[in-house]
């Protein structure tokens, strides 16, 4: 009743109004959801300052020659960003090299071809990988991933691909390709999921169509479901990319932890989240803690940068598709 | 900075909480992890001993520890290596430092089929980490090792990862033994590995040292003794083959003692002496030389005091060198510098 006379009365002005309008309760819980919504612009601006505000040491000492050099040195107070982007690209980039196909396959797998009950089950199991802590990751792969890299994975691909320089150099177990396994297995959760999600959501008039096109189910599938999709496997698959280029702990006990940029995948690495958690608690020189803090800043920066382009690949697709 | 500021509050907060609550002298200290085990043993049956004050720790790491008490934000701090006169020109008043326990570092391996504790000269450990040593049947390595039949196979070398006073002192050592290593890499908490895997811990160091066959890392002593592991021998500077244990670990701070400066602040790797093993270090309590709270003050005196005493028994049971006696001496003169 209140409102039928808010909406038939002409409309009030000024203070007059705005009383009426909080009254009304919309407004209040516009204003509140308003608040709520802007502290996440709040705490990126403030993160980015609070970072920007304590790196001015290497800041002005390096400038943007921090992102390209190679030097880390504690000791002589030498710093360079270089190895550890390199680290968490190439990491990064493995661990979807390996997921997405095989991530995309099981969500195909769950959500078209398996019987409900059985899609329900692993599910379950999938969600709860989602779940496990990483350090516990980092000690499966520590203790099992790291012994199979070293006795099969790795001398199986340097006797069959060892002309590539980067399946070359000696054999550790370690480095680059392992942790860039132990990010495809934490990842694959993510990708699973959110992509069996997405393709649940396509009406059964897709399939339907294309199965009286005279498509096969596995054609359906393929050419009609999945685009169909497209945006859904996308978002899984970035947010699993973020995962992987913030991931710590599994990585760094992986890794190797070298402070080098190396050309084969079996060599030993490091990634900047990786270095910042080792080096932070005991860094005492003003230049060691500043170089760390302006590390984290690069990291912001890169995923910023990986976001942005994700984004423009969801954009060229989706033109693509609906032209 | 703000976050010590915002620590500061919370801080603050709660020490004014518990004061009004029970009427106790709280002290909050901060740093090295190293030394938590027996600190926190420490402050539990000092806080029984005298009941009026009680002190907080929180193992933050030597670096932590020191940016915490630079700031401010805790009344004492603890730290694995000696504060640099750079750091120490950030105070008003020249903290002190107070060595409490010592530690020692072994080196650990995992070589196929030698179960006998290798001996490692000097030149040995300085030349596997530079990577100029390469095998395991290196003459360096079989001239040392008589009768043990190593195989020829790749060295694969172990270090932290993570910033550690363990690095630090090991990095010292190296830097003392071998100009080589001095000048390519020097020491430090973190430095830049001629090569290697880092592990993340004492227990990232020994897990890669136990998976990978060949391999050679260094840990603390303590954490050696308590995980029952093998480690090897160490030529020390007189010439001698020494295992490190609790009596060779006090031995090389009563060698260091004689020529100890008026600061404490002391590096006792590669000391002189026959029993005194070469890897060795303090751990430092970083203590203010002025106190203005006199309750705070009574507090950490009494703390030092009981600490160079019954304190000390407490160590060689949790795995800690204790202070040889001379240098307990020299500590209970500089405690009445706290003013």
């Amino acid at each position: 009743m209140a409102i039928s006379a808010a909406v038939s009365a002409p409309p009030p002005t000024g203070a007059r109004a705005l009383l009426l309008r909080l009254r009304n309760g919309d407004e209040v819980a516009r204003l509140i959801t308003l608040a709520f919504a802007s502290i996440i612009l709040a705490v990126t601006v403030g993160l980015v300052y609070q970072l920007w505000s304590t790196c001015a040491l290497p800041r002005h000492k390096f400038g943007f020659g921090f992102l390209t050099s190679s030097e880390w040195n504690p000791v002589t107070g030498q710093f360079g960003a270089w190895p550890f982007i390199y680290g968490t690209v190439v990491t990064s980039v493995i661990a979807l090299i390996v997921a997405v196909p095989l991530g995309l396959g099981a969500a195909i797998f769950l959500a078209e071809l398996a019987p409900p009950r059985i899609s329900s089950a692993f599910t379950f199991f999938i969600e709860l990988l989602a779940a496990v802590p990483s350090v516990i990751y980092g000690l499966l792969a520590m203790f099992t991933l790291v012994p199979i890299m070293r006795e099969y994975v790795e001398p199986f691909l340097q006797k069959t691909l060892g002309f590539l320089p980067i399946f070359q150099g000696t054999i550790s177990g370690y480095g680059y390709l392992t942790a860039g396994v132990i990010l495809a297995i934490m990842t694959l959760p993510f990708i699973i999921s959110i992509s069996r999600e997405a393709l649940l959501e396509v009406p059964t008039e897709q399939r339907e169509a294309a199965l009286a096109l005279g498509a096969t189910r596995w054609e359906s599938t393929w050419q009609a479901v999945v685009p169909y999709a497209r945006l859904g496997i996308f978002g899984s698959v970035f947010l699993g990319l973020a995962r992987a280029l913030g991931e710590t702990m599994a990585v760094t006990m992986v890794i190797g932890n070298d402070h080098k940029v190396h050309e084969s995948l079996f060599a030993l690495g490091y990634t900047i989240a990786a270095i910042i958690a080792n080096e932070f608690s005991e860094a005492t020189a003003d230049m060691h803690v500043q170089s760390l803090i302006f590390l984290g800043l690069v990291l912001f920066l890169l995923t910023i940068v990986i976001n942005a382009l994700a984004r423009l690949l969801i954009i060229a697709t989706t033109r693509r598709g609906s032209s | 900075m703000k976050k010590s500021s915002l620590w500061l509050g919370a801080f603050a907060a709660l020490a004014v909480l518990l004061v009004v609550a029970q009427a106790k002298v709280l002290i909050n200290a901060a740093g090295a992890t190293f030394p938590y085990p027996i600190y926190g043993k420490w402050f539990e049956e000092f806080g029984k001993a005298d009941p009026d004050a009680q002190i907080n720790y929180q193992s933050v790491g030597s670096g932590g520890g020191i940016r915490m008490f630079t700031d401010g934000t805790v009344d004492f701090g603890a730290s694995d290596m000696p504060m640099t006169d750079e750091q120490l020109g950030k105070f008003k008043s020249k903290p002190l430092h107070f060595p409490t326990v010592l530690g020692g570092i072994v080196p650990t391996y995992n070589i196929p089929g030698v179960s006998q504790d290798l001996k490692f000269t000097p030149e040995a450990l300085a030349g596997i980490y530079l990577g100029n040593i390469k095998k395991w049947n290196d003459p360096e390595l079989t001239k040392a090792n008589p009768g043990v039949k190593l195989p020829d196979a790749e060295i694969v070398v172990v270090h932290r990862s993570d910033g550690s006073g363990t690095s630090f002192v090991f990095t010292d050592y190296l830097s003392k033994v071998s100009p080589e290593w001095k000048s390519k890499v020097g020491a430090s908490t973190s430095v830049s590995w001629p090569g290697g895997i880092g592990g993340k811990g004492n227990e990232g160091v020994s897990g890669v040292v136990k998976q990978t066959p060949n391999s050679i890392g260094y840990v603390e002593l303590i954490y050696a003794l308590q995980n029952k592991m093998a480690y090897g021998f160490i030529r020390n500077a007189a010439g001698t083959y020494l295992k490190a244990n609790l009596e060779s670990v006090t031995e090389a701070a009563a060698a260091a003692a004689k020529a100890m400066p008026a600061d404490f602040r002391v590096s006792i790797t590669n000391p002189p002496g026959k029993k005194a093993y070469p890897i060795a270090t303090f751990t430092w309590l970083l203590i203010p030389s002025k106190i203005e709270d006199q309750g705070k003050k009574k507090a950490i005196v009494a703390f030092l005091q009981w600490m160079l005493k019954d304190g000390q028994k407490y160590a060689e049971s949790l795995g800690y060198a204790p202070l040889p006696k001379d240098v307990v001496a020299q500590e209970e003169k500089q405690i009445t510098l706290i003013k």
